[in-house]
């Protein structure tokens, strides 16, 4: 007997970007990401390519377009840094994945499911991110739960804007 | 086949991530000569630098704008100013031209071998890595302006870091706070030689100092120029604290001296030269003649023939061996003749040989905005332009004494 309950994949929305758009708006969240910490110092605890990646990975609810999403935003992340490529790549994979994965499972169309989704996907691309850094790259770094809560906070903040802006370009399939 | 179908995702997601681990892997344990993801970082720049290069012109355009043509006030009073410290600042070079001299002598006994940096070229900061685990930057300048990697990037207050990757049109620069960074530096009163490290956190420390060895907070770090990319004496910056540290280590804690969170411009050390000091550059001098430098001497008495007319130059004996010989006369007061006019002449010393001000501030000259131009500058020398007569003029003696 199938069972059919309100978060169900059938009954979930689920959306689409123009191709614009998905070029565009990751690309954005790069740049910006890359130019605003020289204007605004304290911008770098944010990390808005992470945001746009839970924020495709929720509209879509597909796994497999939210790792590569999560995989390609990452790789650009990388390249742009002076450590091995794959270091972001790997953890916003698993962002995009775990994301859209949990976007069919819950509803996230409201903000406090997003703040909190927010939270716990930044502290999950900071534990792997650490992981790997200093597992697989040898990076010494240094692990603080109050400022990784902190800072998922500070995100989840940003994230809920950042949200919102997406809802206005995304589509309806 | 249903497994399969099942567990696509699960399936799609274990290969990526493996591919990638892969990736990694074989960067990790690749030498740092090769670099296989050139490509790769070379496209994700040209996507992104160019939008950032287009708003720092835009916001340097308007903030030029906004700067030449209405926020004109205060231009007197600061004109005013800088009159004043120029005054201060050539008495100050008057004195340290004689000890560049001396120094000079003394290099060229020890046939040492000096560094200097004998051009550089400005380049604007336009945007970082945007991680706080990779601190760097990127600049406007890369290898189509002749950059290359290892090149020394400084500023006016102090050093920032060194080129890591040059691309066709912009270059990476790795500052000294990030911690795969290591500069040789040394404390500047008690001459321990250290490496400065970057730390996770930002911060900058200096490792390799004997934990028995007495470091005050406060003192300044050079470059120890050990590195072999930036030159010996280049200012870093101040010891802020000191800690007992792992092993027989210190824990010191450095202050860079040049702000490296809010860097604009900075200058690329392109070219570096290193030469022996010359005794011929510098000229034979007698001990008596250094002493009659650095001694205060009496002004000459006013001729007899001063009621007539005459000045005292001109009646002042000039010939050679006579009891009066031209002595350097003691800096007057700000307010009175330049050192310049008050002093004998003597031709300048080279570009790139005056020593170091006493605050161990290299003193590179300000970034050209547009930073087209190479600049050339030591970082020995108080300004670019020619150090002006200073000192007294040696004696033509046909007895070549030893110095000093």
């Amino acid at each position: 007997m199938a069972i059919t309950t309100y978060t169900s994949g059938e009954q979930v929305e689920v959306y689409r970007f123009s191709i614009p758009a998905t070029i565009l708006i990751p690309l954005a969240a790069v740049f910006l990401q890359a130019w605003l910490p020289l204007r605004i110092h304290f911008f770098s605890i944010f990390d808005l390519p992470l945001l746009v990646v839970i924020g495709f990975a929720t509209a879509r609810r597909s796994p497999l377009a939210g790792l590569v999403t999560g995989g390609l935003i990452g790789i650009l992340q990388d390249a742009l840094t002076h450590q091995p490529i794959g270091l972001y790549g790997i953890s916003k994979t698993v962002v995009g994945f775990g994301a859209s994965s949990l976007g069919i499972k819950l509803d996230v169309e409201n903000a406090g499911a997003r703040f909190l989704l927010t939270i716990f996907f930044y502290v999950v691309h900071e534990v792997v991110y650490f992981m790997i850094a200093r597992g697989l790259v040898g990076l010494h770094m240094a692990w603080s739960w109050p400022h990784e809560f902190l800072s998922g906070v500070a995100n989840a903040l940003l994230g809920v804007f950042v949200f919102l802006l997406l809802d206005y370009v995304k589509q309806r399939t | 086949m249903d497994v399969l179908g099942r567990y696509r995702n699960l399936i799609v997601l274990v290969g990526v991530l493996f591919a990638q681990v892969l990736g990694l892997a074989v960067q990790v344990k690749r030498t740092s000569d090769s670099e296989p993801t050139r490509l790769i970082r070379i496209w994700a720049v040209g996507a992104v630098t160019p939008l950032e290069r287009m708003l720092v012109w835009v916001q340097t355009s308007t903030g030029n704008v906004w700067h030449n043509y209405f926020y004109l006030r205060g231009v007197r009073a600061e004109n005013r100013n800088l009159k004043a410290q120029i005054e201060r600042m050539s008495l100050e070079q008057v004195r340290m031209s004689q000890d560049a001299d001396q120094a000079r002598r003394l290099q060229a006994l020890l046939a040492f071998k000096e560094q200097f940096i004998s051009q550089t070229m400005a380049a604007q900061v336009i945007g970082s890595s945007g991680s706080e685990q990779s601190r760097s930057l990127y600049i406007d300048k890369g290898e189509n302006n002749g950059i290359k990697p290892d090149m020394a990037v400084i500023t006016a207050d102090g050093i920032v870091g060194k080129v890591l990757h040059a691309y066709p049109s912009t270059s990476l620069v790795l500052l000294i706070n990030d911690q795969s960074s290591g500069v040789g530096a040394i404390l500047e009163k008690s001459r321990l030689q250290g490496i400065l490290k970057g730390t996770s956190a930002g911060e900058v420390v200096l490792e390799k100092v004997m934990s028995d060895e007495t470091v005050p907070p406060g003192e300044m770090v050079l470059t120890s120029g050990g590195d072999g990319i930036f030159p010996k004496g280049l200012l870093v910056g101040r010891v802020t604290k000191v800690g007992a540290g792992s092993d027989l280590f210190l824990n010191i804690r450095v202050r860079p001296a040049a702000d490296l969170s809010r860097l604009e411009e900075v200058l690329v050390v392109t070219k570096i030269d290193e030469r022996q000091a010359q005794p011929e550059q510098t000229g034979a001098a007698r001990a008596v003649d250094i002493l009659a430098e650095r001694l205060p001497s009496v002004p000459p008495k006013p001729p007899e023939n001063a009621e007539k007319g005459d000045t005292p130059e001109s009646a002042a004996p000039t010939t050679p061996g006579s009891d009066a010989k031209p002595k350097a006369l003691p800096p007057t007061s700000a307010g009175g003749a330049s050192p310049a006019a008050v002093k004998p002449t003597k031709p300048a010393p080279d570009a790139g040989t005056a020593p170091m001000p006493p605050s161990g501030k290299p003193p590179v000259p300000k970034a050209n905005a547009n930073g087209a131009d190479a600049v050339k500058v030591s970082p020995k020398k108080v300004s670019p332009e020619p150090v002006p007569p200073a000192v007294a003029p040696k004696p033509q003696s046909s007895v070549q004494d030893s110095p000093q």
